[in-house]
């Protein structure tokens, strides 16, 4: 059984009085355990499509299941709290809050956990720890690097132990060397600790690393090898 | 606060602090700003509420009846007996102004003839000691003065006290005068503190000693069995005396001393303006202040949302920052004001009624706190409920 079942997924929006589909009825099963590498040029949809598999927006059309849930028809409130329990996020910008340290980046979803605060600090600790960081817990996101900074993302996202990681061009921000760490930390966490990820790429040298690979072009999915 | 909220709200207190102090200039400044405004606002509502203080330390069941048309004429002594004759009243008393210097022009108090025992009675929230108001009642001669004055210049029970009357002569033509003190006068409630600051001598020997005026007295201070009625005794008292040659005008102690109060001007009001302006200001500094932090964090909101951040979560953290911010600035800037009002009274001495910070001043810092946090908190905060996640991490805010 599909960890995420697509059927006929359709995303529309407007422009003015222009109505623009962006997905034209996408059908996708994303098994348990995958790697998914999401290609396509820009504005093919591919970040509307992670989007919706992640619960930040919500189709027009057709229906999204998720771990036997029906995340379209769930509220907004609902959608909330289903994210936070199930999906972890990686973005091209990291989006760390700068103000904080990695530690407290990292410990932000269990604030909306009951765990006591010695628990939440024990977490986040293990999973900088997991990314490689473990030394850096203090440092505040513009005393890292590049690449710290989207480690410190993903323990942010692994800290929850989601069901499904998000990742929208994960290494679109960073140089190849550094790009590939973040690639094999991805491929780790995928592999061993085997989570579900969900990719998005421009790269496809990035994409190599994913199980699968499937190409989205003007809204419509194709295989990698560009066949419908 | 239920332990529940209290743990949330400690959980997300680093989150709320580091947005506050996101820009520490700009934080600073804003927090320097509101609390000189709470500052103000401590001080200037001390000054308020001590020119009040006459009304606040009013009883509902004292009466004051003076002559008709002007505070400045005397009345009868003849007329103690006949307003004691009205039903409802229980007591009453009489007091003159002696318009008092001492030493020299600046140091000037007030000092009222009063028939000993009559007035203390009527005063019970006045603290003297037993054997000083047997004192001051068998001394002809006799004085008692309020606490204040005594520290002020550093009089001691028993000795002499000259003091020179701007209004009343003695049988000798001599505006000086020579008083035995005999006891002190001092009350717990700052309010009544103020009403303190006075010298009472003997109504008897005031009367026997001076030039003219004999047998007439300024005022007289009634007190009734029941303040519902306060109205119908005064009209009853009045309509007693009409068509005499001793009119006289009763009011209840409160409209009296507000009405006296307000002779020097409308305070209170001219301080609400003041405070008006201050506080427009902030609102509008504050307001702007948080409207940019809010904007500037957008994509860090929306994170806070994509992470599992409810929109009521995310709002309730917008409000509490400007919360924080004016609770604790506004919170400081009383806590300095109320910190200066000891050194302040000190400096002005008896001159001026004694300043303090009120639990109603508290009160009201603490509502002028909640209405500008809604004030500048909810629209960033209903801003910030509103951001879409989508839109907001594509960079259209």
């Amino acid at each position: 059984m599909s960890l995420v079942e697509i059927r006929g997924v359709t995303k529309t929006y407007r422009r003015g009085r222009e109505r623009i589909e962006v997905l034209h009825g996408v059908d996708l099963d994303i098994p348990q355990g995958d790697f998914l590498a999401l290609m396509g040029p820009s504005g093919s949809g591919k970040t509307t499509l992670l989007n919706l598999i992640g619960g930040l927006d919500t189709p027009t059309g057709g229906q999204i299941v998720v771990d036997g849930r029906r995340i379209d028809q769930l509220s907004s409130r609902e959608l909330t709290a289903w994210r936070a329990a199930h999906v972890g996020f990686v973005f091209q910008f990291y989006n760390l809050m700068p103000v904080l340290s990695a530690l407290r980046n990292v410990e932000l979803p269990l604030l909306l956990t009951g765990l006591s605060a010695a628990e939440r600090r024990r977490r986040a600790g293990i999973a900088l720890t997991l990314v490689g960081l473990g030394d850096r817990a203090r440092h505040k996101p513009r005393e890292l690097s590049g690449g710290q900074e989207q480690r410190v993302a993903i323990a942010r996202a692994i800290v929850s132990d989601p069901t499904l990681l998000i990742c929208d061009e994960p290494t679109g921000d960073l140089d190849r060397a550094t790009a590939a760490e973040i690639l094999t930390l991805l491929q780790m966490l995928n592999r061993e600790h085997r989570k579900t990820i969900v990719m998005v790429t421009h790269d496809p040298k990035a994409a190599e690393i994913a199980r699968r690979r499937l190409l989205l072009d003007k809204g419509t999915l194709a295989d990698g090898d560009g066949r419908p | 606060m239920p332990s529940g909220a209290r743990g949330l709200s400690v959980r997300y207190l680093p989150l709320l602090w580091a947005g506050l102090f996101r820009k520490k200039t700009r934080s600073i400044l804003t927090l320097l700003s509101v609390f000189v405004a709470f500052v103000l606002f401590g001080l200037l509502q001390a000054v308020t509420v001590a020119f009040e203080s006459g009304a606040d330390s009013a009883d509902a069941k004292r009466l004051l009846t003076t002559a008709r048309y002007s505070i400045i004429e005397l009345l009868p002594l003849s007329h103690l007996r006949q307003i004691e004759q009205v039903p409802g009243v229980i007591r009453v008393a009489h007091a003159e102004w002696f318009g008092a210097k001492y030493q020299n022009e600046s140091n000037a108090f007030p000092v009222f003839a009063v028939e000993p025992r009559r007035y203390l009675e009527m005063y019970p929230e006045f603290i003297i000691a037993a054997d000083q108001r047997e004192a001051f009642r068998r001394t002809r001669t006799g004085a008692v003065a309020g606490v204040r004055l005594v520290q002020r210049y550093g009089w001691k029970v028993g000795q002499k006290l000259p003091i020179s009357s701007e209004i009343h002569a003695k049988a000798d033509g001599r505006l000086s005068w020579e008083f035995d003190l005999v006891g002190t006068l001092d009350a717990d409630d700052p309010a009544t503190l103020a009403n303190t600051d006075v010298v009472l001598i003997n109504a008897a020997h005031f009367d026997e000693a001076r030039l003219l005026g004999k047998g007439r007295t300024g005022w007289y201070i009634v007190r009734i069995d029941d303040s519902s009625r306060a109205r119908a005794i005064s009209a009853e008292i009045d309509r007693r005396f009409l068509n005499s040659p001793d009119e006289t005008k009763t009011q209840p102690e409160k409209e009296f001393a507000v009405g006296f109060a307000k002779q020097i001007g409308d305070l209170g009001a001219l301080v609400t303006r003041i405070l008006a302006a201050v506080f427009f200001t902030i609102l509008i500094m504050t307001g702007n202040t948080l409207a940019q932090s809010v904007r500037e964090r957008i994509p860090e909101l929306a994170i806070l949302k994509t992470l599992g951040f409810s929109d009521g979560k995310v709002t309730g953290l917008v409000l509490a920052e400007a919360l924080v911010l004016l609770a604790l600035a506004g919170g400081l800037g009383m806590l300095v004001a109320a910190g200066m009002l000891p050194g302040l009274n000190h400096a002005i001495g008896s001159r001026f009624p004694p300043l303090h910070v009120t639990a109603g001043t508290w009160l009201g810092g603490a509502a002028i706190v909640v209405v500008l946090t809604l004030a500048v908190g909810l629209p960033p905060a209903l801003r910030a409920r509103r951001l879409r996640i989508v839109d907001a991490l594509a960079g259209h805010r």
